[in-house]
């Protein structure tokens, strides 16, 4: 099987004044192509340190991050930022649309800075923004819309550049649970449909319950690592 | 408690104190400088005249003022005063001078300053010549060396620096020369027909009432004319002069204060924006909605006060230099002090101006519920306000700047006109700024790139400041852009090209006799004559048989006074030259019979003034004989052109017999021929005058440059305070940026790409600011040029082009300090970001 994300002795530490703080330990996994993981874990565990990691939003004290097969390590910020665009899609906790751009315009943002601002490009995104629910509030600004709404706009541009693996950090954190579930079904729907690959970071055990694996940390360790469909765990 | 408050925040408020700063400041050092002015005015009135009565002629006193002036008793100092060229040997130079031939001890208040001092002393004794220092250095020339005026020859005893109650700026048109009154026949100018004035400075004795002295004159004045001027007098027209120009400054300086109020309204704005969960969870805790408002009050008026105190400690300090700017046009030396009344006004106007503009924000505030914090909304703060608090803080603030500048001007309709025209010009730009952001938000063409459409649309971001920023820069803008293209038209006037047409020396005051000889010089020098005009000094006598003495005594008389009273410099031709054309009946180029009525030719100009019409009889006093005369046509005259140019002019055939003299303009090749003519006329006819017109325009070049320079350093202030409005505005959307640019980032933009539409953005802004303002300065620049200055304006587009590009180049300057660092920011934050 392909490996979308591999990650190897990975460690991240943070220094302030004289103590060293590890936050994330040593930790190595390879996540498949096409497969949904979920990444649970107390609060301050180093869940969103690994993603960010994984993403190459931030550069590792050492190992390695190999994202579709390119090896993050010696790239530049510009060159992690165009591995990004071509291949990564991002849910936020904090939906982070841009205010000054209507629905649609968000949705294509990522093309857009490709410089692909052709008619199909908008088609494809008010496409999407038919399938998360808001075909008809494409021309809406953010301040117009109600965060749940927000979130579905965000959930459309994650897909726009039919990214190999997204990255959802807490996305149902900040909604109320109905309008969170409802965004999880849009993203495992899309994901299903897109043969994207899925890592979620999430306290929610319901929701890690509907990933193919889930990946335990603790003190910034893997903690345990379930593979729901192989019945198949490792300590 | 409001002490406490402000911690968190105290960075950002530091930008509300600078608006308020820079605005005190430029209150402060204008009015403290007025009031020193003023106070060395009052200190010095007696030097401002250098006597206590000064009283003139342009002839001989008559026997009646000559016994009344004598009967005064007291010290008494003649003078004549005339124009003449002088001539310095060593070398080899001439420039037309103001002359004063003196007798007695005048000055009787101040002194002659000079170098060395004792020249001014000793010149009457030694017949020596004091000349004005700049005249000596440009021309190198010591005391000891001579200059030659007429047919005499004067040593030079020294420099003169000062003459009481008279402003450097007297010296720009014509050097200043004293020599003793004493045998001033020699010189030979007297009887050639020169302006000559006759001048009486008396010290009166003790016990002398001005007053009286005053409507003795007064009476005399009526049957035969003179000139007469006192210390009171003299005080009170110095005085107004410096009135309206520190009005004038004032008004400017004020201005930029109002400015400094809307930066307060917008930081407070933003401020409060910030604070507003605060206030929803004091409003939770229990604190009525009055507690609430009275905190930030608090903050307000304290901040306020503070930033004043810096504005008034900032402005005592920036009115040293001030005297530095104004000392060549005032005749009086300004004592510095310490201006407390000016202090404690500014201290004044700057809370005040905190505390109203801050109400707004603050009213809005009180109708913060307890509900927000449960529910975190972007509400808009301005919209809480219902329309009575707005129209009442309106009205608070209108009549705020009207008692501002009733207290400035002294007069409720000028005050009322200013304030009306501060609103039409903040309406004005409101609507241009309203109209440039709708327009820009309809033009987001696809075929331009993301980062264009991505920068332009930041403009509208949620809170965005564009048209406070469009407000306050625009004004400053405004102010100074008018400045600049006022000094250009006035300018543009004045500049002619070196072109061989165009003359550029002018020779006055050739007698008949001296004309041929003067001509054959030219000729000799291998230069041609451009215009040789003979010219016939006449008054007016009467029009259709009403006097001019009937005129004046009609207090609804419709001519004009100077009109009526001047001395025409007339002259007579067959033809029009260049510069003139017909506009309403003939133009008569000969008549035949000289006792028939002359069928003169009237410039419309004179027309106006004299309220004539075609056909109207005027009968003039040519040096003692009646000519009359009707006009058969007018003309219009462009005067703007190098050359003798006339309000009327006679046919061929009438006064070629009349006394005249004659002007000569010529086209000399360059600077080093046209020096070397002169020498050569005035060595030959001393009496005759020559402009050497390149000088003179470089001259008045100089002089309204130093004139837009004094006006343009206080219009600065609210460029300043348009720039600190930016400023602040662009340090609240910091935060916002931040997370755009990592956003971006996030989703794979470079570098590269959101810097350009950082960069875009701020331009966009540039543009928009240079528009607004541009666009308003040319709209007043055109009317002051067509109302007052009788110009028709042309923009001059390099000069606008330059001003754009500078205010670009600010705009983006100020936004990219701003946004300094954010690009370094790790994209990972965008996952911290915990605020919704
Ligand atoms: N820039 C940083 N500097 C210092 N400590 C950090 C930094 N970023 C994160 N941490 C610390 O790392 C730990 C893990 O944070 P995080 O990855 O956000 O945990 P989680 O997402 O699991 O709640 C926390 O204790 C946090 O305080
Ligand atoms: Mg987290």
């Amino acid at each position: 099987m392909n490996h979308i994300l591999k990650i190897e002795s990975l460690t991240r530490q943070f220094k302030s004044g004289d103590k060293t703080l590890t936050v994330v330990n040593n930790i190595t996994f390879e996540i498949e192509e096409g497969i949904s993981c979920a990444i649970v874990g107390p609060s301050g565990s180093g869940k969103t340190t690994l993603l960010g990691l994984s993403a190459g939003l931030d550069q590792p004290t050492s190992g390695d991050v190999t994202l579709n097969g390119i090896n993050l390590k010696p790239l530049n910020e510009d060159q992690r930022a165009e591995v990004r665009n071509r291949h990564v899609g991002f849910v936020f906790q904090t939906f982070q649309l841009v205010p000054t751009l209507t629905a649609v315009e968000n949705v294509m943002v990522p093309l857009e800075l490709r410089g692909e601002a052709t008619n199909q490009v908008r088609e494809r995104a008010i496409g999407l923004l038919e399938e998360v629910g808001l075909g008809e509030r494409s021309h809406h600004y953010p301040t117009q819309l109600s965060g749940g709404e927000q979130q579905r706009v965000a959930v459309a541009r994650a897909f726009i550049n039919d990214p190999k693996i997204l990255f959802a950090d807490e996305p149902t954190g900040n909604l109320d649970s109905e309008t969170g579930e409802h965004i999880e079904n849009l993203i495992f729907d899309l994901n299903r449909k897109q043969g994207t690959t899925l890592v979620l970071v999430t306290h929610d055990l319901d929701l890690a319950d509907k990933c193919d694996r889930v990946i335990k940390l603790k003190n910034g360790e893997v903690d345990s690592d379930i593979f729901k469909s192989s019945e198949e765990a490792v300590a | 408690m409001a002490w406490r408050d402000s911690r968190s925040n105290r960075k950002k408020l530091f930008l509300y104190l600078a608006a308020i700063i820079v605005g005190v400041a430029a209150q402060v050092a204008i009015s403290s400088f007025r009031e020193n002015l003023n106070d060395s005015i009052n200190e010095q009135s007696k030097e401002l005249l250098g006597a206590d009565l000064e009283v003139e002629k342009n002839s001989p006193f008559h026997d009646e003022l000559e016994i009344y002036l004598d009967s005064l008793g007291g010290e008494r100092s003649d003078a004549l005063s005339f124009t003449s060229m002088a001539f310095f040997p060593k070398s080899g130079t001439t420039r037309l001078s103001q002359i004063t031939a003196l007798e007695g001890d005048f000055p009787y208040y101040g002194a002659l300053k000079t170098d060395p001092q004792s020249a001014s002393d000793t010149f009457q004794k030694t017949a020596g010549a004091l000349v004005d220092e700049p005249i000596l250095l440009q021309f190198g020339l010591q005391p000891g060396d001579s200059v030659k005026i007429g047919l005499v020859t004067y040593e030079i005893a020294g420099a003169l620096q000062e003459i009481p109650g008279q402003p450097v700026a007297a010296s720009f048109f014509g050097p200043r020369i004293f020599i003793p009154r004493e045998n001033i026949e020699a010189t030979g100018l007297l009887q050639r027909g020169s302006q000559l004035e006759y001048i009486s400075y008396i010290k009166y004795p003790e016990g002398t009432d001005p007053i009286l002295v005053e409507s003795t004159l007064d009476a005399m004045n009526d049957s035969v004319r003179f000139g007469y001027d006192d210390v009171a007098e003299r005080k009170e027209e110095v005085g107004e002069a410096i009135l309206y120009l520190s009005n004038f400054l004032n008004l400017i300086g004020f201005i930029a204060l109002l400015l400094g109020g809307i930066g307060v309204a917008s930081s407070i704005f933003v401020y409060i924006r910030q604070k507003i969960s605060t206030v929803a969870v004091l409003r939770c805790v229990g604190a009525s909605s009055n507690q609430a408002m009275s905190i930030y009050l608090i903050q307000a008026v304290f901040m306020g006060f503070i930033g004043a105190s810096i504005g008034a400690i900032i402005g005592s300090l920036i009115q040293l230099y001030l005297p530095v700017l104004v000392q060549d046009f005032v005749p009086v030396d300004i004592e510095l002090a310490l201006s407390w009344s000016s202090i404690f006004i500014g201290i004044i106007t700057g809370v005040s101006i905190s505390l109203i503009f801050a109400l707004f924000p603050l009213l809005a505030v009180r109708k913060i519920s307890p509900l927000f914090t449960l529910r975190s909304v972007d509400i808009n703060l301005s919209k809480l306000l219902n329309w009575i608090t707005r129209f009442t803080l309106f009205g608070l603030i209108g009549v705020s700047v009207v008692g501002y500048a009733w207290l400035m001007l002294n007069d409720i309709l000028a005050a009322l006109f200013f304030t009306l025209g501060l609103v039409f010009c903040l309406l004005l730009l409101s609507g241009i700024a309203f109209l440039i952001m709708k327009g820009a938000q309809k033009f987001n063409p696809k075929a331009f790139g993301y980062e264009f459409r991505q920068g332009l649309a930041n403009l509208y971001r949620p809170n965005n400041q564009t048209s406070t920023l469009l407000l306050t820069f625009g004004l400053g803008v405004t102010l100074i852009s008018s400045l600049y293209l006022t000094q250009d038209m006035l300018l543009g006037t004045i500049n002619f090209d070196d072109g061989q047409d165009l003359p550029n020396l002018a020779l006055y005051d050739i007698q008949y006799d001296q004309n041929e000889g003067v001509n054959k010089i030219i000729l000799d020098n291998d230069m041609e004559l451009l215009q040789n005009v003979p010219i016939v000094t006449m008054r007016l006598q009467s029009i259709n048989d009403t006097t001019v003495a009937e005129f004046m005594a009609d207090s609804s008389r419709k001519p004009r006074s100077w009109a009526l009273n001047r001395e025409y410099r007339s002259t007579y031709r067959d033809s029009l030259v260049s510069t003139e054309t017909v506009e309403s009946g003939v133009f008569v180029g000969t008549v035949t019979d000289p006792d028939d009525l002359v069928p003169i030719s009237v410039s419309t100009d004179l027309m106006n003034d004299l309220n004539a019409q075609v056909g109207d009889t005027i009968v003039w006093d040519v040096q003692g004989i009646p000519i009359s005369s009707f006009i058969a046509g007018t003309r219009t005259v462009d005067w703007q052109t190098p050359q003798p140019n006339f309000f009327v002019v006679f046919p061929t055939g009438v006064l070629e017999p009349a006394p005249q003299f004659f002007a000569t303009t010529l086209n000399t090749p360059s600077r080093e021929a046209s020096l070397e003519l002169q020498q050569k006329i005035v060595q030959a006819y001393p009496n005759v005058s020559a402009i050497d017109i390149g000088q003179v325009l470089e001259t008045v070049r100089d002089f309204i440059d130093k004139i837009t320079f004094v006006i343009q350093f206080i219009g600065l202030f609210s460029i300043i305070t348009g720039l600190i409005v930016l400023a602040g505005s662009a340090a609240t959307s910091r935060y916002q940026r931040i997370r755009e640019a990592v956003l971006l980032r996030t989703l794979g933009a470079k570098q590269k790409q959101v810097i350009k539409i950082q960069v875009i953005e701020y331009v966009f802004l540039g543009i928009m600011a240079a528009l607004t303002g541009l666009t308003l300065s040319v709209g007043a620049s055109a009317l002051l040029g067509y109302f007052y200055f009788d110009i028709d304006f042309v923009p001059n587009f390099t000069i606008l082009g330059i001003e754009t590009l500078i205010l670009i180049g600010l705009v983006l300057t100020i936004g990219l300090l701003n946004t300094r660092g954010i690009h370094t920011r790790p994209p990972l934050e965008i996952l911290r970001d915990q605020a919704a």
